[in-house]
């Protein structure tokens, strides 16, 4: 009977889970969605907890209680802080998968050895591999976003370096397969178990060392596919189809928003993974110093003010200056004058996916005004000023013609095609990618120096302050 | 759970498997751009199913050590699906449509221009 309703309860919490992300589709529909999420998981705990096989209900109480405590105020983190709290869940999804997986060979192994059969052991073993690089791979990913001291921030890259990155890996399959063939033997439970272990964590630091910030949103899609794919192989362990299901759904996401952040950068995942951006910059940085053309802020709030389109092509800058909500009250003012505002969103822009319209959606933009790249580029002729604050690679034309760049092929915000750019850019030292931006220098772009958030903040006053008329 | 099950098993859940995955890139595919960040955080919270067989280990009749591990892949589990529904909800909030405000009258959004 328990059984039944136990099955019944995954299927219903199945279909939640589907519906939740369908719902998804839409922002007018989203938070329907998170109420199905929801639904479906308490029905999913719920009915796990009623079987009778679970009797120390303090062991499951009490970490309840814990992990409440410590998710609610990781829910409260600041906007800007969203990345690395997501590269963290995405750590502690692959700890749980690890943790079960390791739990379950040794409780097979102990108590019942003839139940540790080759497919059940094949699932942990990946189970285990995934879950424990998604763990350090993740937690690497999370420190480097938070800017840690003691991460490096840079890509870190040295001889041989995919090929003993690979040499681990396969060390790990060697160990796996010789554990499917003997599970239960002394050498495979001593050495071999824990071995995999091992490497699996230092695998996932390793994998994440050489890879740079610009390329941080694709890699944050593929360990969010790992961390589905790792609840996918606990679901094979513990034949349970409601995890199967759900971590499926989890490892398509993060496929699918991975393919697109490739896309966006016009790179393989290979190219993302083993082919960090560090070498190309002392190269590319040798070019010889170009001069920019400064603008003053009268000036450019002028032209904007006469202007009927503008368009703000924002970057990971703007998150780094906070200039979010200065930007959102330009924009109110231009409107105010009856001038379009439109905010050009690369898919890359930011450290994960969909981070600027995040951004953006906090401080009170509304999403119509958010338009995606390949929708606001045949726009980009009509616009009269375009804005880019604190974005560089994804408006540098160099992409399209330049094959000895880093990012050529990439697809690009046309800023170039406007009548009039301005770029608010920090200092005087070349984008992430280590290369000058072309844009920067064409007759028609203009410099504005300084800290985002102080020069939107000084263009908003020649509105405000009476600074202008 | 325990008892030796039929190797037909394995199939049917390589279909669920591999029918699941088709589902997840039919559905998400639709998701819209904009909401790629909550997105990323409600998956995670679902993937947090893995809750299901962290209470199996950590509350079983099992070895300490056994249900040591089984109990923090259940306080991992549980962060995960407080926290990423909860921010996904926050975060879901802030995306305001300004033609359709909701549940109010068309006058505050003319307002707001």
């Amino acid at each position: 009977m328990i059984a039944a309703l136990v099955q019944l309860a995954y299927v219903v919490g199945t279909a939640l889970f589907v519906l939740s992300l369908a719902w998804m589709s839409d922002p007018k529909t989203a938070r329907r969605g998170v109420r199905a999420g929801v639904a479906g998981m308490l029905l999913a705990i719920l009915a796990t907890w009623i079987q009778p096989a679970v009797v120390n209900h303090l062991w499951v109480i009490v970490p309840i209680v814990l992990g409440v405590a410590v998710g609610v105020p990781l829910s409260r983190v600041p906007i800007t802080a969203v990345p690395q709290r997501t590269a963290l869940s995405h750590a502690f999804g692959g700890l749980a998968a690890g943790l079960v997986g390791t739990a379950k060979y040794y409780l097979w192994l102990q108590h019942e050895p003839e139940s540790l059969t080759r497919f059940r052991v094949g699932a942990i073993v990946l189970e285990v591999l995934l879950g424990f690089l998604t763990f350090t791979g993740s937690l690497m990913a999370a420190g480097k976003l938070q800017g840690l001291r003691w991460i490096p921030q840079r890509p870190v890259t040295y001889p041989l370096q995919n090929a003993s990155n690979f040499l681990l890996l396969a060390i790990a399959a060697v160990l796996g397969v010789m554990l499917v063939i003997h599970p239960s033997a002394a050498w495979a439970s001593g050495y071999a178990f824990p071995a995999v272990i091992g490497l699996a964590l230092a695998f996932g630091v390793l994998l994440i060392i050489p890879i740079g910030g610009a390329d941080m949103p694709t890699v944050i899609s593929l360990l969010n596919a790992y961390a589905g794919l790792a609840a996918v192989a606990m679901g094979f362990v513990l034949e349970n189809k409601l995890l199967i299901t759900a971590g499926a759904l989890d490892g398509s996401s993060g496929l699918i928003l991975s393919i697109i952040m490739c896309k966006a950068m016009n790179r393989s995942f290979t190219n993302v993974l083993f082919g960090a951006f560090g070498q190309v910059q002392a190269a590319a940085a040798s070019g010889e110093q170009k001069l920019y053309k400064e603008e003053t802020i009268e000036g450019a709030a002028q032209a904007m003010e006469q202007a009927n389109l503008v368009v703000i092509i924002p970057g990971y800058g703007m998150a780094v200056a906070q200039a979010q909500h200065k930007i959102r009250e330009l924009a109110g003012e231009l409107k105010k004058r009856g001038v379009t505002v439109k905010f050009a969103i690369h898919p890359v822009a930011g450290r994960m996916p969909g981070h600027m319209n995040v951004l953006l959606a906090e401080a009170d933009v509304p999403y119509t005004d958010l338009v995606e790249m390949d929708d606001i580029n045949s726009d980009m002729p009509q616009c009269d000023v375009a804005l880019v604050v604190g974005a560089n690679d994804v408006v540098n034309p160099a992409a399209r013609h330049d094959k000895s760049t880093p990012i050529y092929g990439m697809p690009i915000i046309d800023a170039d095609k406007a009548k009039m750019v301005f770029a608010i850019k920090r200092g005087r030292a070349p984008g992430f990618a280590g290369i000058d931006n072309e844009l920067y220098f064409l007759d028609k772009s203009y410099m504005l120096f300084g800290d985002a958030k102080n020069v939107i903040g000084e263009l908003v006053k020649q509105f405000t302050g009476g600074g202008m008329h | 759970m325990n008892e030796a099950t039929p190797a037909l098993d394995y199939w049917s859940m390589l279909f669920v498997f591999v029918l699941s995955t088709f589902i997840g890139l039919g559905v998400i595919r639709r998701v819209s751009r904009l909401l790629h960040t909550p997105l990323m955080s409600l998956t995670n919270a679902i993937s947090a199913i893995a809750v299901v067989g962290a209470i199996l280990v950590a509350g079983g009749e099992f070895p300490l050590e056994i249900r040591v591990l089984g109990a923090i892949a259940l306080f991992a589990s549980v962060t995960n699906i407080v926290s990423g529904f909860l921010i996904t909800d926050r975060m879901l909030k802030m995306f305001k449509d300004p033609r359709a405000p909701r549940g109010q009258p068309s006058k505050n959004g003319e307002a707001a221009k």
